[in-house]
């Protein structure tokens, strides 16, 4: 490709730390972590025992209460969180567009919630949701609502961590849209505001059609990103109350380091791990098609 | 969208409508982080009875900063010491790693190695990563030293910081590269004197990023620290696991823990939109 020729040295060189890093850091614990999955490991007398048990780990999962509370919170919160986010991103990212310039300042202000780390995201909210001094309490305290537990009641605990990552990352979603809104091609729009289209329908037939596979990139980054969550359900909820508000990172880390069972929890993570490859691939197959046919 | 903006243009009420609704969106997204801030400046009576107003204390900030029991320093300077290292490493390394693999020739599956590489450690819950390289470093008995946490913090953000070296890279005219070396440059005299000035806008964006991401992380450094290797985001964690919460002091820890993405946000704003962005549509 290129056409200047340097000797092996920086070929080699340069991309060498990287293939350490690579191979000891990424590939060699991931493949304990395949291995470890097949071990019953404890510890007797100071000493780790491990014992071969084959699928039975992976066989176990099956069962496992926590683990299944987990997927299906973990389901609910993806799919509810990343569809308002998309929803609220795009509106905003529509709205800033249309502002042009003077919103530039708006731009900058709705960046902070994605760099304040996610621990503090959820300390911030679970001072805020306080059932005695909590500033929505507080709210709902003026206009003579009587105070609501949001974190300790079954029902609402998961709605309430599902509004905590909507109110996180719908940020992100708008940065997403907003390059891709900013984006669009302007003579499209002329045109069919020429052919007497309204708004709506210039929205409807025109840009939406073209932002599509924006929303659709945008909706699997934050799924993803939803997928993992893990720190703002350890502050606010811990899983609980119950297995209201468990997660699958959450019990991973209950299994794993927790009750320290790491033959176990090996198996969570490698199960978790096969099944969002296996999710990702099926959704940028069928999207493929989709461009395809069009 | 231009049709929109054009109709907006001709009735300016509903501009005003506009940026009512964009003030109220700034409200929600801004008003949990003033409503903390307060909070770090209240007593913890005063918080507790929920006074609306409030003469401003600063004793929380001297018990998290200055009080003897206090480990909050020290995990301050463990995420400055972990960031800092890494963010560096990361840099160095896939600025290399970027060039080398666009323009130096390799073999198709050699790209495409990395390239699983980043999707997977996308993908991965960081708990899973947090267990398996807490195993690993545990055979070599490093499970709770900072050297662990830098590395895997290093391991964590590389492959973002390779794709997004790479977009930039190839923003990079050829021309400039073969000039160089018409004039009888050396490989580390090019990358010096021709690529890296070039590229600066595109490193700091990166190093911008991986440093936050490095800052705010969570799982791997509960799995991998101790009390007195633990970072910002651990330390935190750990008031609300005490018998009674000072929820106060927590406030002012947060507000501190703030600082490097206020710092990012006030001086780094182009870049990190550019990081962010590049990241996700690349």
């Amino acid at each position: 490709m290129t056409s200047v020729q340097l000797g092996w040295m920086p070929k080699y060189g340069s991309l060498f730390p990287a293939v350490v890093f690579f191979l000891a850091l990424a590939v060699l614990p991931v493949a304990n972590l395949i291995f470890l999955s097949f071990m019953d490991i404890s510890w007797s007398g100071g000493v780790v025992q491990r014992e071969f048990v084959g699928l039975e780990n992976y066989a176990a999962l099956g069962d496992d209460p926590l683990l299944k509370a987990g997927i299906v919170n973990t389901l609910i919160l993806v799919v509810v969180a990343t569809s308002c986010q998309v929803l609220l991103g795009l509106a905003l990212a529509i709205a800033c567009s249309s502002l042009g310039h003077s919103s530039r300042l708006y731009r900058t202000l709705f960046i902070l919630p994605i760099l304040i780390p996610g621990i503090i995201i959820g300390a911030i909210w679970r001072l805020m949701y306080n059932f005695q001094f909590g500033i929505i309490n507080q709210g709902l305290d003026l206009l003579g609502i009587p105070a609501v537990d949001w974190l300790g009641s079954p029902h609402l605990a998961l709605a309430s961590v599902i509004v905590v990552d909507i109110w996180h990352w719908t940020p992100f979603s708008f940065l997403l849209l907003l390059a891709a809104v900013e984006g669009l091609p302007k003579d499209v729009s002329e045109a069919a505001k020429v052919d007497g289209a309204t708004a709506w329908q210039e929205f409807r037939r025109v840009s939406l059609p073209l932002l599509w596979p924006a929303i659709f990139m945008t909706f699997i980054f934050r799924a993803v990103i939803a997928f993992k969550v893990f720190d703002e359900v350890f502050l606010l909820t811990s899983g609980g109350p119950g297995t209201a508000t468990e997660v699958i990172s959450f019990t991973i880390y209950q299994r794993f380091f927790l009750q320290d069972n790491p033959g176990y929890g090996s198996a969570i993570s490698v199960a978790v791990i096969f099944s969002v490859a296996l999710i990702i691939a099926i959704a940028l197959q069928l999207q493929n098609r989709r461009e395809a046919t069009r | 969208m231009s049709d929109i903006v054009q109709t907006k243009r001709r009735m300016p009420t509903d501009k005003v409508l506009l940026h009512v609704a964009m003030i109220a969106a700034v409200i929600i997204t801004l008003g949990p982080f003033v409503w903390i801030a307060l909070s770090a400046f209240k007593t913890q009576i005063v918080l507790l009875m929920g006074d609306i107003t409030f003469s401003p204390v600063s004793y929380n900030f001297d018990e998290v900063l200055f009080d003897r029991r206090s480990t909050y320093p020290q995990n301050f300077l463990n995420s400055l010491i972990v960031a800092g290292v890494s963010t560096t490493l990361v840099i160095v390394i896939a600025f290399l790693a970027g060039y080398s693999l666009l323009r130096m020739n390799w073999p198709r599956w050699i790209l495409n190695a990395f390239l699983v590489w980043a999707m997977l450690f996308n993908l991965v819950p960081p708990v899973s990563l947090a267990s398996a390289w807490y195993e690993l470093f545990r055979t070599v008995n490093l499970s709770i030293d900072l050297v662990a946490l830098t590395l895997a913090h290093t391991t964590l953000n590389l492959p973002l910081a390779l794709w997004l070296l790479i977009s930039f890279f190839r923003e990079v005219p050829r021309e400039l590269e073969e000039a160089a070396f018409v004039d009888g440059a050396k490989f580390l005299t090019l990358l010096r004197r021709v690529i890296v000035p070039v590229m600066m806008p595109g490193i700091v964006a990166t190093a911008v990023l991986v440093f936050i991401f490095s800052w705010n992380e969570f799982p791997v450094a509960l799995a991998l620290t101790n009390n007195k290797t633990a970072t910002v985001p651990v330390a935190i964690a750990k008031y609300v696991q005490e018998e009674e919460i000072k929820y106060t002091q927590m406030a002012a820890a947060s507000v501190l823990s703030a600082i490097p993405a206020l710092i990012a946000l006030i001086f780094g704003q182009r870049f990190i939109v550019k990081g962010l962005t590049a990241g996700a549509v690349k």
